[in-house]
């Protein structure tokens, strides 16, 4: 293992603190418990949390900020925070009209939430992403996974709280963006957890996992590296057999597209990514309208890349389109 | 029961997740993803290092306290189960109690009232995790050792006996997840390839009741 690492124990911390100190015109970071809220309370508002296990940068701190998240709760790396650490930042960015949480269908992190809420002494409402459509179930759900999707359901829902829309209202636009969102991965080489210190899994020079989560867990299948496009051909194919899978029509629909690094693939090949996904979906009858790419929820230092696919409305492309001001994701302001 | 009790427990469960280090490990490098020592480790030692504290609450207190702790200690999928467990347990046997705590005094409960106890915490763990038995779980051994030791503390069974009986329980339990496929937990996304292996939650929850069941046996 070859990582920036002064300390095992000091990865998390000062990986934080150096966001922090990146970023101190937009974020501040509590320590014991962890949380990372806005520098500005916004008010009058319902505040929107989200969190998970570290890793996944910038998912979820590079989305706090104006129009996204107003505190994230980042756990150890790939593990779930716990229940003080949601408590502590509810308690600071409530501001009277509730507590909206997005998160990702893991177990660890959906039971970890839940009892936060339970605990909760305001109104909160949760937000469960699952837009991997590569299985079912697996190592660490039940269910579908959540994974860069999640980054659209974060952005929309962050959008429509700032019109001062009530908790149920940003509600109900989390869960519609993530059931028109699906995604698919592939991972060309594992990633490393920096205190388990060798690679997540094992994989052959000439293989690929196609249907990877985001912690580098198992997918579809492993298979033999081909060339770009039929790897990519297979991800779109995915997504349009989930799509009319769960009965959505997608053609003649209007989408966005996101392309996601996990990490260690370079830009150049996620704009080569993009440039046949969007050619595929184009002659299946979507029109790409928006689009997304770069590294927005990686895998520590995963070689690969996820598609994912959002069929929008008026509403979602207003909210997707309005200004949004965070380490991660800014235009418009 | 007293407090200095829950304390003790929690000092010999301590000892026997250190001494299982190499067990634990090895059945979660086959089906997991090889932190459930780590995370019981974590656990184990969080609550010995708050036994001073505990040490002034009554018992039910105390071991929501300790559900407390493992809650925002663990983390994963682990920690809030093991702490609804021990929340809901303190639940029940708070309701039990009927006059004001005095420090270090004998809190008297039945062995019906502590299974009773026992048993609400494994309802927990059902509830919050959306599990049942036969899914290769931790509830492989939960729910047969609740059940066996509700009826024999009704039938109003020695102490001695009912720890026996509890523990053979566990061990039972523990192999019965061997030839299970997976449907909840960390081996879910296994299918067919977790068959042959035991669960690590299953093997440390036995662990955890044979190290209680033997304190009480030597009381």
């Amino acid at each position: 293992m070859k990582k920036f690492i002064n300390h095992i124990d000091h990865v998390l911390i000062e990986s934080l603190s150096g966001f922090a100190a990146a970023h101190a015109d937009l974020v501040t970071l509590h320590l014991d418990p962890n949380f990372i809220t806005r520098k500005n309370k916004a008010v009058n508002k319902v505040a929107i949390i989200s969190g998970g296990g570290a890793g996944h940068e910038p998912l979820h701190s590079g989305y706090i900020g104006f129009g996204m998240l107003d505190a994230a709760c980042p756990g150890h790396v790939f593990t779930s925070p716990t229940p003080d650490q949601m408590l502590m930042a509810a308690e600071t960015v409530h501001a009277g009209q509730g507590i909206l949480f997005i998160v990702k269908n893991y177990a660890g992190d959906v039971m970890n939430f839940e009892m936060a809420a339970e605990m909760l002494p305001f109104e909160s409402a949760t937000v469960i992403t699952s837009d991997d459509c590569a299985v079912i179930n697996s190592t660490y759900t039940n269910g579908r996974r959540g994974v860069a999707g999640t980054v659209i359901v974060e952005k929309c829902v962050g959008s429509l709280a700032e019109t001062g829309a009530n908790l149920a209202a940003c509600k109900a636009l989390g869960d519609k963006v993530n059931s028109r969102t699906a995604s698919i991965g592939v991972a060309l080489t594992s990633c490393t957890v920096p205190a388990a210190g060798r690679p997540t899994f094992d994989i052959d020079a000439l293989e690929i996992e196609m249907g990877v989560g985001i912690h580098g867990e198992p997918g579809r299948r492993r298979e033999a590296m081909r060339e770009a496009d039929a790897i990519i051909s297979d991800c779109v194919d995915a997504i349009l057999t989930d799509f009319k899978t769960r009965n959505f029509a997608t053609s003649q629909q209007e989408a966005l597209l996101l392309i996601n690094g996990f990490g260690a693939t370079p830009l150049m090949e996620l704009y080569l990514i993009y440039n046949t996904t969007a050619r595929l979906f184009k002659q299946h009858g979507i029109q790409i309208s928006r689009s997304l790419v770069g590294n927005y929820t990686t895998a520590l230092d995963m070689a690969g890349a996820s598609v994912t696919l959002c069929l929008l409305d008026d509403e979602i492309k207003q909210h997707w389109d309005s200004p949004v001001h965070c380490a991660g994701l800014r235009w418009g302001i | 029961m007293k407090t200095e009790f829950i304390i003790a427990a929690a000092k010999a469960i301590q000892q026997s997740i250190l001494a299982n280090e190499n067990t634990l490990e090895s059945l979660d490098r086959a089906i997991g993803d090889g932190d459930h020592y780590i995370n019981m480790k974590r656990g184990a030692n969080a609550i010995a290092d708050i036994a001073e504290e505990l040490a002034n609450f009554a018992p039910s207190d105390a071991l929501n306290k300790i559900g407390l702790k493992l809650l925002s200690t663990i983390g994963g999928a682990s920690g809030p189960l093991l702490a609804s467990f021990f929340m809901a347990m303190a639940k029940t046997l708070a309701s039990q109690t009927h006059k004001e705590y005095v420090l270090n005094e004998n809190v008297e409960y039945s062995a019906a009232d502590i299974a009773a106890g026992f048993a609400a915490g494994v309802q927990a763990i059902i509830q919050r995790g959306k599990a049942n038995i036969g899914e290769k779980t931790m509830l492989d051994v939960l729910i047969p050792v609740a059940n066996q030791f509700v009826l024999l503390a009704t039938q109003n069974c020695e102490i001695n006996p009912i720890c026996t009986t509890l523990m053979q329980t566990a061990e039972q339990g523990v192999i019965s997840t061997k030839d299970l496929i997976a449907t909840k937990g960390r081996a879910a996304g296994l299918g067919e390839r977790a068959i042959g292996h035991i669960d690590p939650g299953a093997k440390s929850c036995q662990l955890m009741i044979a190290a209680v069941c033997t304190l009480l046996m030597e009381a």
